[in-house]
């Protein structure tokens, strides 16, 4: 593939976006955006391992027999992703400690397995990692503009400054209790994906079919 | 025993893997398409949690955390916690592997229908999720195993539920652009408010 890095870059934030429709990574991307500050650490991590596990492992592509490339590609991930989670735990631990299980959950974010089954295996060094900056983009995109409405709506501020005074400190605004509930995740997104959708209709789903995840029963998929 | 039956309640339902911490997200969106097939993952992820929380919990107690290693003399202390994704990745993959083998082998009929789900568990975060819960929330072995069994079967509920809604709504008029993923994304928030209301039962 010759795509230029500009487009590898940014076909993925609205084009292609790995959560919208290549349906990649959504478990972490709506646990953690009750907040801003949450959701912003997450993606940097995300990028940061994305960008990491995509260049290791096409530089070793040719050398990664077919048959253990799932273990070799997983030991990987979780070699980085052990770093990131030390690098939180050692400089931001209040989040490091919202985040919880989330961090580890990186490794099985089906965004980096997907990228670096689809794209890092075939390809070089630079284009993977143009590749990880713009599906990791893609992905913090949704997870921020998810967390925005979720904290904005559910609590009144966003990054925790205070734009809707709420009654509790003396303003206006009754904040919705269900925005930073588990539900309201699903729905952000279902109505994240019909805005998409609607602005760009060739991405409607002919039938009901699920992007980058085959039906069982093809060979090679991974989840 | 009332602690291990309230243990087990909480994970299928109050805690629901799919429902209140949106894991195993990507096999849960991608496998609701009919009953049949919801079933047989539902199945293969009881097994394969019900079988790694345990396992898990013994190599994070007996070679992980922290003082673990005391058995070996003078080895007390090391500390190896910083190698526990990595322990409980390996565990997953190897447990899925063998529960792979040994259904191919005793039961031909079950592999051809379960089979095909396995592979997809290996990476499935609701699994590595459960052992993470289990590491962060300190359980016991027979606490991890009740929680294993517990959150699979929670999972497996979920999923023959929500494969059965996907099933009805193929006869339903959905506006274009919300076809297909928008729309199920919007049935499991209603599902996950649904489960909501279970939030507080305890035995």
């Amino acid at each position: 593939m010759a795509a230029k890095p500009k487009e590898l870059a940014f076909d993925p934030l609205f084009d292609n976006n790995p959560i919208g429709l290549q349906v990649l990574g959504i478990c972490s991307a709506l646990a953690v955006t009750t907040a801003m500050d949450t959701a912003f650490v997450m993606s940097l991590a995300v990028i940061g391992v994305l960008v990491g596990s995509n260049v290791a492992i096409s530089l070793i592509r040719e050398h990664i027999p077919s048959s253990i490339r799932i273990i070799t590609q997983l030991v990987i991930i979780s070699s980085l992703v052990i770093i990131a989670d030390q690098i939180l735990k050692a400089f931001v631990y209040s989040i490091s400690l919202q985040l919880s299980v989330f961090v580890g959950l990186i490794i099985t974010n089906c965004i980096i397995m997907g990228r670096a089954e689809a794209f890092a295996m075939q390809n070089g060094p630079k284009e993977s990692f143009f590749d990880g900056i713009g599906n990791g983009l893609g992905y913090s995109v949704v997870l921020l503009s998810v967390a925005f409405f979720r904290e904005l709506f559910g609590t009144g501020r966003v990054a925790g400054f205070t734009i809707l005074q709420p009654v509790s400190e003396g303003g206006w605004y009754v904040p919705n209790g269900l925005m930073v509930l588990a539900p309201a995740a699903f729905l952000l997104i279902g109505c994240f994906i019909w805005a998409v959708r609607s602005w760009k209709p060739e991405q409607v789903e002919e039938e009901f079919h699920i992007g980058a995840l085959p039906e069982p029963g093809f060979e090679g998929d991974l989840r | 025993m009332e602690h291990y039956l309230s243990l087990a309640l909480k994970a299928i339902f109050v805690e629901n893997m799919a429902l209140a911490f949106f894991l195993g997200m990507c096999s849960f969106l991608a496998i609701s398409k009919n009953v049949f097939n919801a079933i047989g993952m539902g199945l293969a992820v009881i097994v394969v949690l019900a079988l790694t929380c345990p396992l898990n919990n013994l190599l994070y107690h007996y070679l992980l955390a922290e003082g673990a290693l005391s058995w070996i003399p003078g080895a007390a202390g090391v500390h190896l916690e910083f190698l526990t994704f990595l322990v409980l990745i390996g565990t997953i993959a190897a447990v899925v592997q063998v529960v792979e083998m040994v259904i191919e082998r005793f039961s031909p009929g079950l592999y051809g229908s379960l089979g095909v789900f396995l592979p997809l568990i290996a990476v499935n975060c609701s699994i590595l999720g459960g052992s993470l819960f289990m590491v962060e929330r300190e359980y016991t072995l027979t606490e991890s195993l009740v929680f294993g069994t517990g959150a699979g079967a929670g999972f497996a509920l979920a999923i023959v539920a929500l494969a059965a809604i996907r099933e009805r709504m193929r006869y339903s008029n959905v506006p274009e652009p919300l076809r297909g993923l928008g729309i199920t994304f919007i049935t499991v928030g209603l599902m996950a408010i649904g489960f909501m209301s279970f939030s507080g039962i305890q035995l």
